[in-house]
């Protein structure tokens, strides 16, 4: 009783917090920002998944949809860092010390 | 007093369920849930309120970290209406993805910031901030 009740209401008041982050989604001025809404969206879309499982009455399996999803989530956020990542060339890096300490003397 | 008047609430609270205090449980989990539901909101609001980038992350990581195992632990004690295996294994669980996520999304947010800076992203400084508010003067 209790558990259905807390479940309903913690189910909608996620989704409506969810909003300003989707916002943020839609603006943000950087791609970084963009990857960080997606990630806090899935993270508590893990969370609304256990929530889902408590209403169905089945959250022993849920839970591992849950566990799923955090992985997947994890793995997309390293990936996309990685790819975002600009990796400058050895040559790149010597020209920026010489310009470096050219500046200083 | 305080703590006269709470031993007295547990008790008609474990009364009232038959003497074995799930509700007790079930109460404690309720206030963690709506504990976590306040700091996702502090990280929703800073992730649109705050200037740039790094502040942002600052608002999502912490926010979200904490919100998510709060709100997962609460949903563990609620969810826990008797003590058969079951319902052990399905605590352990719930606190296995708490573990996972209070070890992972603070090392997305380390790897995103760290590609940020080094994509040259810059953090927001005192000039920027003197800069904007002299063109919303001149604007008004």
């Amino acid at each position: 009783m209790i558990a259905e009740w807390f479940a309903i209401v913690m189910g909608t008041s996620l989704f409506v917090l969810m909003v300003p982050v989707i916002y943020r989604i839609c603006i943000g001025p950087t791609g970084f920002d963009r990857i960080l809404g997606v990630n806090v969206i899935g993270t508590k879309t893990a969370v609304l998944l256990v929530i889902i499982g408590t209403l169905y009455g089945r959250v022993e399996m849920f839970v591992d949809f849950a566990l799923t999803y955090a992985l997947l989530n994890f793995v997309a956020a390293i990936i996309v860092s990685r790819y975002l990542n600009r990796t400058i060339s050895l040559k790149e890096m010597e020209a920026r010390e010489k310009s470096k300490e050219g500046s200083k003397t | 007093m305080s703590l006269d008047s709470f031993s007295f609430f547990a008790l008609a609270v474990a009364t009232e369920d038959g003497g074995d205090g799930f509700l007790l449980l079930q109460i404690i989990g309720v206030i963690c849930g709506i504990l976590g539901l306040i700091f996702f909101l502090g990280s929703a609001v800073g992730m649109v309120r705050f200037p740039d980038f790094y502040t942002r992350m600052h608002a999502a990581g912490k926010g979200d970290t904490l919100s998510t195992m709060l709100m997962l632990g609460g949903f563990g004690l609620v969810t826990m209406d008797d003590l058969s295996v079951g319902s052990w294994l399905l605590l352990i669980k719930i606190l296995g993805v708490v573990l996972f996520i209070y070890l992972t999304t603070p090392t997305s947010s380390h790897a995103l910031m760290r590609a940020a800076f080094e994509d040259d992203e810059m953090p927001m400084t005192e000039d920027d901030l003197k800069k904007s508010k002299k063109r919303g003067k001149k604007k008004r």
